[in-house]
C-alpha cells in the first residue's frame, strides 16, 4: 500500500461498504452523534478522559505476553498474546463501552440500550451504566440467554434489565433488530451502544477508534520487547471489533500481515457456520452494507457457532473492504478446532480463552509450525473463557 | 372538501400464499384506494410485533420476491386501476439486482416502491434503474426529520411522501394528531406531493382524525392482525378485510361524522 489509509469517507463508506441504511426516524440521532463524535475525536481533553478511565478503571494497558509454552509446543513462529482477557469485565468490549458512555454523558441521555450475543458486551455496557448511574436495557436472544446464564445474572446484578428476544433465530442478530426498534421508539432520551464495528455510520468508525487502543498498545509493546513490528496479527471476527482494534494501527505497515478468523461452525461446506467473509454475499443489514450470510432471495440465514459472540450473519463493513482490497486475509476454523485450542491454551499457558478468542488461537495452532522461528505473531486474546465453562463442560459430557 | 385516500397494507404470502391476490381484491372491494404489499423479510427492523409475525408466517412458505411479483401479475390480470406499492427492506431488492427488479416489477404492474431502510442519500443506484419504468420511489419522513432533511426527501420522492406518524415501529399506539398536523404542514410547504400518514393508525376513529390533516391514511397492523387470526378460514379473513376497510373508508369520507 503506497497511500495512507483514510477510510471511511464523510458519509461512512468504506469503499462500497458501510453507509447508513436505517429508518428515517434515526437519522437525526445519527447526525447528532456523528457531529458530536467528530468533535470529540479531535478533542485532547476527551481523549485524556477516555485513557484515564481505561487506565484506572479497566486496568490498561493490558500486557503483551510471550506465550513460551505454546510457542515451544508448536515449534514455529514466536507467539505473543495481547491479553484483552485481563480487562475489567473480562474482554475487549469494555474499551468501547467506556468511550460510548462518555459520549452518552455528554449528550445528556439518561438511558442506554445495547444488544448482546455472548453477554460480554451486555456486561460491559451494564458496567459503565452502573458506574454512571444510567438506566440500562440489554437485548439478548433467548437462545443466547440459555447459553450464557452466568453473564445474564451478572448484568442483572449490575442493575440492567435483560430483555429476552424471541423473534427470528433468537440470537444476536435478532437482539440487534430489537435494540434498533427500541432506539427508534425512545430516540430522544436513549443512546444505543452498539457493541461492534457494524451498524450505521458513525458506529463502525467510532467503535474502531475506541478499540484501536488494543493495536496502539500492542505496537508500542512489540517494538519495546522485540525492537521491531510483528510479522502477523491474528484475531477472531464476528462483528469484528477486537480484530479492527488490533489491526487498524498497523494498516499502513505493509510488512505486517493480518488474518481475521471467522467461525467455521460445523464446516464451511455444511452451511452451518458464521463466516460471511468466507461464504457470503454483499448485502444490507443493521444499517450498513457488508458481507452477509443470506439465501438466494436475500433472507438472512441462521448461523451456527459454538461461540455466541461470533454467531452473527454479518460483519463490520470495514472488514468487507479490507477483504476486497486484499489487506487482510480472512480464514475460518471449525467449532472442533476452536474447542481443541481452548483446551490446549488452558493446559500449556494456564490461560482459559473465551471460545471466540479460541478461534484465533486455533488458526495459529495450525499455521505457526510452518512459520520461521524468527517470525513474530500477535494473537488477540480478546476475552477470558470463564463464561464458556458450562458450554465446554456440556460438550465434554460433564455435569457441573 | 378533498377526499382522503385510504392505503391498506398486507404482507405477501401471509398467512399462506394463495390468499394474497384474493386479499388484495377484498381490500379494493372494501374501498382501499392504494394497496401496499409487504415483501416478507427475515429481519424487519422497523416493524412492530404484528407485522414481524406476518413476515415470519409468509417465510414459513418460503415466499420470495419473485413470488411476490407473480402475485402482483395475477392481481393485475383482473385489476389494472388500483395503484400498488411494494414495501420492504433493501436486501430483498438488492439481492435480486436493481436492474432485474426494475424490469420485473414494471412488467408485473408495480406502481411504487418503499424501502424502509433506504434513505435518499443511498438511493442513487436504485433510482437510476427505476427511472424509465414509471415506478415511483417513495421515501419516508419521520417526526425527527429536520427541515433540511424534509426538503431533501421531498426532492428525492415521487408519487407521494410517506409520513411516519410516530417515533417507533409499525402498529405502536401513541399517535398524537396535533403533532401529525404540524408535521404534515411542515412537509406541505416543502413539497407539492401528496402526504400519506401511516404507523399507528389502527381504527376508524384515528383514521378519521388523521384524514382531516393528511392526503391519505395508511392502515397496516390492524389489517394484518386479521390475516394472522389463528384458525380463521380464508373466507372469514377475506370478509374481515373487506369489512374493516369499508369502516375505515366510511370514517374518512369528508361528510362522515359518526364512527
Amino acid at each position: 500500500m503506497n497511500e495512507t489509509y483514510s477510510q471511511p469517507d464523510a458519509r461512512g463508506h468504506f469503499g462500497e461498504f458501510g453507509g447508513r441504511f436505517v429508518a428515517e426516524t434515526l437519522f437525526h440521532a445519527l447526525d447528532e452523534l456523528n457531529a458530536l463524535y467528530s468533535k470529540l475525536s479531535k478533542d485532547a481533553d476527551f481523549r485524556r478522559e477516555f485513557l484515564h478511565d481505561l487506565q484506572t478503571y479497566v486496568g490498561r494497558p493490558t500486557p503483551l505476553y510471550f506465550a513460551r509454552g505454546l510457542t515451544e509446543k508448536l515449534g514455529g513462529a514466536q507467539i505473543f498474546l495481547k491479553r484483552e482477557d485481563l480487562n475489567h469485565t473480562g474482554a475487549h468490549k469494555v474499551n468501547n463501552t467506556i468511550g460510548q458512555a462518555l459520549i452518552a454523558k455528554r449528550m445528556g441521555k439518561p438511558r442506554i440500550i445495547a444488544e448482546t450475543g455472548a453477554g460480554q458486551h451486555g456486561v460491559a455496557t451494564a458496567t459503565v451504566a452502573a458506574r454512571l448511574g444510567l438506566k440500562c436495557c440489554i437485548y439478548m436472544g433467548s437462545e443466547d440467554i440459555k447459553r450464557q446464564s452466568l453473564n445474564v445474572y451478572r448484568m442483572k446484578l449490575l442493575g440492567a434489565e435483560v430483555i429476552p428476544v424471541e423473534s427470528g433465530s433468537k440470537t444476536l442478530k435478532d437482539a440487534m433488530n430489537e435494540a434498533l426498534r427500541d432506539w427508534t421508539t425512545n430516540v430522544d432520551d436513549t443512546h444505543y451502544i452498539i457493541g461492534t464495528v457494524a451498524g450505521p455510520h458513525p458506529y463502525p468508525v467510532m467503535v474502531r477508534d475506541f478499540q484501536s487502543v488494543i493495536g496502539q498498545e500492542a505496537r508500542a509493546q512489540c517494538l519495546q520487547m522485540n525492537g521491531r513490528l510483528p510479522d502477523l496479527l491474528v484475531a477472531c471476527v464476528g462483528g469484528g471489533s477486537n480484530a479492527i482494534g488490533l489491526f487498524h494501527p498497523f494498516v499502513n505497515d505493509p510488512d505486517v500481515s493480518m488474518v481475521g478468523v471467522e467461525a467455521g461452525g460445523l464446516g464451511l461446506e455444511t452451511g452451518k457456520h458464521a463466516a460471511p467473509l468466507n461464504d457470503g454475499h454483499a448485502g444490507v443489514l443493521h444499517g450498513n452494507r457488508t458481507y452477509l450470510m443470506t439465501n438466494s432471495d436475500g433472507q438472512i440465514s441462521e448461523t451456527h457457532s459454538i461461540s455466541a459472540g461470533l454467531d452473527y450473519p454479518g460483519v463490520g463493513p470495514e472488514h468487507s473492504y479490507l477483504k476486497d482490497i486484499g489487506r487482510v486475509k480472512y480464514e475460518s476454523v471449525t467449532d472442533t478446532q476452536a474447542l481443541a485450542a481452548f483446551h490446549l491454551l488452558t493446559r500449556v499457558e494456564g490461560i482459559l480463552p473465551a471460545l471466540e478468542s479460541s478461534h484465533a488461537v486455533a488458526w495459529v495452532i495450525d499455521a505457526a509450525p510452518a512459520m520461521p522461528t524468527k517470525d513474530i505473531v500477535i494473537v488477540n486474546l480478546s476475552g477470558r473463557g470463564d463464561k464458556d465453562i458450562m458450554t465446554v463442560a456440556g460438550i465434554d459430557g460433564i455435569e457441573l | 372538501m378533498k377526499r382522503c385516500a385510504l392505503t391498506t397494507f398486507i404482507t405477501a404470502g401471509d398467512p399462506f400464499p394463495d390468499i394474497t391476490v384474493d386479499a388484495l381484491h377484498a381490500l379494493v372491494e372494501g374501498g382501499s384506494d392504494i394497496l401496499e404489499l409487504g415483501i416478507p423479510f427475515s429481519d424487519p427492523e422497523a416493524e412492530g410485533p404484528v407485522i414481524q409475525a406476518a413476515s415470519e408466517r409468509a417465510l414459513r412458505h418460503n415466499i420470495s420476491l419473485l413470488d411476490v411479483l407473480d402475485m402482483v401479475t395475477v392481481f393485475r390480470s383482473s385489476n389494472t386501476h388500483t395503484p400498488l406499492v411494494l414495501m420492504g427492506y433493501l436486501n430483498s431488492v438488492s439481492t435480486m439486482g436493481y436492474e432485474s427488479f426494475a424490469r420485473r416489477a414494471s412488467e408485473a404492474g408495480v406502481d411504487g416502491l418503499i424501502m424502509v431502510n433506504l434513505p435518499p442519500e443511498e438511493a442513487d443506484l436504485l433510482r437510476v434503474e427505476l427511472l424509465n419504468t414509471g415506478i415511483d420511489l417513495i421515501f419516508l419522513v419521520a417526526p425527527t426529520s429536520t427541515d433540511e432533511r424534509v426538503k431533501m426527501i421531498a426532492s428525492a420522492s415521487s408519487g407521494f411522501i410517506y409520513y411516519v406518524s410516530l417515533k417507533g415501529t409499525t402498529g405502536a399506539s401513541h399517535l398524537d394528531t396535533s403533532s401529525v398536523q404540524r408535521n404534515v404542514e411542515r412537509i406541505k410547504v416543502r413539497s407539492s406531493l401528496p402526504v400519506q400518514v401511516g404507523f399507528g393508525i389502527k381504527d376508524p376513529e384515528t383514521a378519521k382524525n388523521i384524514s382531516v390533516v393528511a392526503d391519505g391514511v395508511v392502515v397496516g397492523s390492524a389489517l394484518v392482525s386479521i390475516m394472522g387470526e389463528e384458525g380463521a378460514s380464508k373466507e372469514s379473513i377475506l370478509s374481515g378485510l373487506t369489512e374493516l376497510t369499508a369502516k375505515l373508508r366510511a370514517a374518512i369520507e369528508p361528510e362522515s361524522s359518526v364512527v
